[in-house]
């Protein structure tokens, strides 16, 4: 089945912490003050987070699951 | 699924408490160390960015007049913004600005100069600001480092609604100097801490 997920360009990551307030699912987390870490398994795919990133750098890839 | 709020969500009060009483009594300002110190210390002592992603009061502001209030196009902010050459190159900048500042407090604290009752704005503007001075205990100093500290603070909040504005509401959050700062030192200690592994 064809699924979105939420993927983090981890070098341009501010890891401001913005997608981790607004996900739903609390699917995000800052890996050590460094960067958004998005975990696969409970990402819906929603897409608050990438609408919410104040860097825009967040985008929904289609994942085969 | 709505999350609960919890007490940190409500420090934005305190980031505008902040601003407006530097109106009153520009004495105030020495307050504004706490957003200087609490996240280096968070970042030093536990390594994380916890400040930013929890704490910060003037995230939360932008986020609220940003979006909730709708003050915002909410377009994605430009490309060099977000560079890294641009986010350390405004730290570095910013840092000179700041011991500029320090420098100026130190003549005053010394007596070569003379205080000087205006806050500056985009480190240009200079407004006069005599009505929120009403003396200081000790030296003219302490009144010096007060106007310079509030210029920061007030330049980069005009600068973080700017392109709140522009962009999207937590737009100043991507070239912040402090969350900067903070991801260099958690950077720095995940890579001396994997390395000790």
């Amino acid at each position: 089945m064809i699924k979105r997920k939420a993927a983090v360009s981890i070098r341009e990551c501010a890891a401001c912490g913005c997608c981790m307030k607004i996900c739903p699912k609390r699917a995000i987390t800052i890996h050590k003050g460094i960067y958004a870490n998005v975990n696969k398994d409970l990402c819906v795919g929603c897409g608050l987070c990438a609408k919410e990133c104040p860097a825009s750098i967040i985008t929904l890839e289609v994942t085969e699951q | 699924m709505k999350q609960k709020k919890k007490w940190y969500d409500f420090l934005w009060i305190v980031s505008l408490s902040y601003l407006i009483l530097g109106f009153f009594n520009i004495l105030f300002a020495w307050l504004g160390l706490l957003c200087f110190f609490i996240p280096l210390i968070i970042a030093i002592a536990g390594g994380n960015k916890a400040y930013c992603n929890k704490f910060c009061g003037r995230g939360q502001l932008f986020s609220l007049i940003g979006g909730r209030f709708g003050l915002s196009r909410k377009k994605d902010i430009p490309k060099w913004l977000k560079s890294a050459w641009f986010r350390y190159g405004f730290l570095i900048f910013f840092f000179v600005m700041f011991f500029m500042m320090l420098w100026n407090t130190y003549l005053v604290f010394a007596g070569t100069k003379d205080l000087n009752t205006a806050v500056t704005l985009l480190w240009t503007f200079r407004l006069p600001w005599r009505w929120a001075y009403h003396g200081t205990l000790f030296s003219d100093g302490v009144a010096q480092f007060a106007f310079g500290f509030y210029s920061v603070m007030l330049t980069s909040t005009v600068l973080g609604l700017f392109t709140m504005v522009l962009c999207k509401p937590r737009s100043w959050c991507v070239y912040c100097p402090m969350g900067t700062m903070t991801q260099l030192i958690c950077k720095a200690k995940h890579v001396t801490s994997s390395r000790k592994k």
